[in-house]
């Protein structure tokens, strides 16, 4: 037989360039969904801002209220949907999709066979997400100028921060997928954790109404920083703080990172 | 193209453990270029262990192995660029379509697109499935999922091809249908090293075999040569009425070479089966049926291990 035509060296750039075929892979199967997927990033900051930020701000004090650090409620809570959004999306994808790759339908096992390491499979995924949310982020930046909320262009800042946000969860939710072996962990994750942190880690009120323990378990969580960052942006009302919240987030996300990698090793390589 | 001397892969004390489970066994074996190499054992006797560490999915617990003259534990990505597996179950990309899936595992061999399209069409072309280059691989049938798979393992023009289990679960057809592929591969000068608890397919397919039992390889060779070895050149079936089992008593002795009794059936291994037959008959032994068949490796495994190969 002939030479073999992938036999040049996998060197310098062999990492990213792994990845970056983990990532095509998602794109190109992303390429039939895209339009439906675009829809629901879009529908969903339109109900939730429509519904309560309009309908429960009448409800309110009319105007701004200092607990809310002077702005509508409409404005306090469009950057609050859009990090915890993307914490939601982020976290499915970081279940049911890689537990299918690891078990269901074996992907990684096919993947795996060939030059691709698991380094390669968890940036490559990384990078998926990545992608998912800045699309999503954008979308959401778009609704959040039709009602009006972003006060200067440096809102865009508020991209990047909610793709890191989404991270944050990525990471340690792919960790905690790679050790299942059934997917009745999942729903447990999404009453218990996600949903809670949805509810009570400043995207609806601030953390500070809490009352003092569970404002601290709040503040503890990477949502609670992640909307601190966006809502900063947005409201072009960055808190002095925003380096702690940064750092918090790329510390976390780095952490549980390098622990989905150990997992993921620990399960595909045996 | 006929087997050559040079060896592909080198085994010496090759070992998979589990924890304190022991799935290979110190095992010994060279694989020689442009052969086809068989794993021959029934379920859960290491063959599966053993692939998985020569095509670098599983590390080696201990000994000795070299693939195509590198090392697996140093040089898994380059040794990986030049195999072809096929695993036991078919795990296609659900998500893309059959020419997709061809192109994207080009893609992750770094295949540019230019070679790998026309590469990925003759591939179709070659396992009967030009037809669906744009069809979903769900709805195709267990045969055509095996071709593709074996064709997306073929994408990178590998020097070695790794089949686990190749044709398991497919029905005679599909499977004398992917033989005749696999035979024509070998002839362009594939080395192919395929797993089977079928022993038609071993007969079939292999140039030389391992028999593999609980862990450890009990027998090596051609196909001819283990039949030689461990059988007659054929074999008497017959069959007893439950009632005259307790009073043969002793009756067929010295029919045959070797006699196993098995719970339906006993073998009669005699150079000579029809002779052994009438022998039977003269003694007035009576028999339900009887059938003389060529002597095959489900006789070597048998005779090895006391048990069947496939229940």
């Amino acid at each position: 037989m002939a030479v073999a035509a992938g036999s040049q060296p996998l060197g310098l750039g062999a990492t990213l360039g792994g990845a970056g075929r983990v990532l095509q892979r998602n794109l190109l199967v992303y390429r039939r969904t895209w339009r439906g997927s675009l829809f629901g990033s879009f529908l969903t900051p339109m109900l939730y801002l429509s519904a309560m930020g309009i309908g429960l701000s009448r409800l309110m004090a009319n105007g701004g209220t200092t607990v809310l650090g002077g702005v509508s409620y409409l404005d306090f809570l469009g950057p609050g949907i859009m990090a915890s959004s993307c914490m939601q999306t982020a976290s499915f994808e970081s279940t049911y999709p890689i537990l299918g790759k690891i078990m269901w339908r074996k992907n990684y096992e096919a993947i795996l066979a060939t030059p691709i390491e698991v380094h390669h499979l968890l940036i490559g995924e990384l990078a998926w997400i990545g992608v998912r949310m800045a699309s999503m982020a954008t979308v959401f930046m778009v609704v959040l100028t039709l009602f009006g909320i972003p006060r200067s262009p440096l809102a865009l800042l508020a991209i990047p921060a909610a793709v890191l946000t989404g991270l944050a969860f990525a990471a340690p939710i792919i960790a905690f997928s790679a050790t299942r072996i059934n997917d009745s962990g999942f729903a447990a994750l999404f009453r218990f954790v996600i949903n809670p942190l949805f509810l009570f880690s400043g995207t609806f009120f601030p953390v500070s109404r809490l009352p003092g323990a569970v404002g601290w378990v709040a503040a503890a969580t990477p949502l609670y920083h992640g909307v601190a960052l966006v809502r900063g942006a947005v409201l072009d009302s960055m808190p002095a703080s925003w380096p702690l919240h940064l750092a918090y987030l790329l510390v976390f996300f780095g952490t549980t990172a390098y622990l989905a990698y150990r997992l993921l090793r620990r399960r595909l390589v045996k | 193209m006929p087997p050559t001397d040079e060896i592909l892969v080198h085994a010496r004390g090759l070992t998979k453990r589990f924890d304190a489970f022991t799935a290979v066994n110190a095992v010994d074996f060279d694989v020689r270029t442009a052969e086809a190499f068989g794993f021959l054992g029934p379920n859960g006797a290491g063959k599966t262990s053993t692939m998985k560490m020569i095509a670098c999915s599983s590390p080696v617990t201990e000994g000795e192995l070299t693939v195509i003259g590198m090392d697996p534990r140093r040089q898994a990505a380059q040794i990986k660029a030049h195999l072809g597996v096929v695993p036991q179950e078919d795990n296609l990309d659900a998500e893309l379509t059959v020419m997709e899936n061809l192109l994207m595992y080009a893609r992750y061999f770094d295949m540019p697109m230019s070679v790998a399209r026309p590469r990925a069409a003759e591939l179709l072309e070659f396992m009967q499935l030009s037809g669906r280059a744009d069809d979903q691989v769900e709805p195709l049938s267990g045969g055509m999922k095996r071709r593709l798979t074996i064709a997306r393992a073929l994408i990178n023009d590998p020097e070695l091809i790794i089949l686990d289990e190749p044709t398991t679960g497919l029905d005679p057809q599909a499977r004398h249908l992917l033989w005749e592929r696999l035979y024509r591969l070998k002839q362009r000068g594939a080395t192919l090293i395929i797993t089977t608890h079928y022993m038609d397919e071993a007969e079939q397919l292999c140039d030389r075999l391992v028999v593999m039992d609980k862990a450890e390889i009990v027998a090596a060779g051609t196909p001819r040569e283990l039949i030689e070895r461990y059988a007659t050149r054929e074999v008497l079936e017959l069959r007893i009425p439950d009632d005259a089992r307790g009073g043969l008593d002793g009756r067929l002795d010295g029919l045959a070479e070797r006699i196993e009794e098995l719970p339906d059936r006993f073998l009669l291994y005699a150079d000579d089966g029809e002779h052994a037959l009438e022998g039977v008959h003269s003694r007035e032994i009576p028999i339900e049926s009887a059938l003389v068949r060529r002597a095959t490796l489900e006789d070597v495994f048998l005779r090895l291990t006391g048990r069947s190969l496939v229940e």
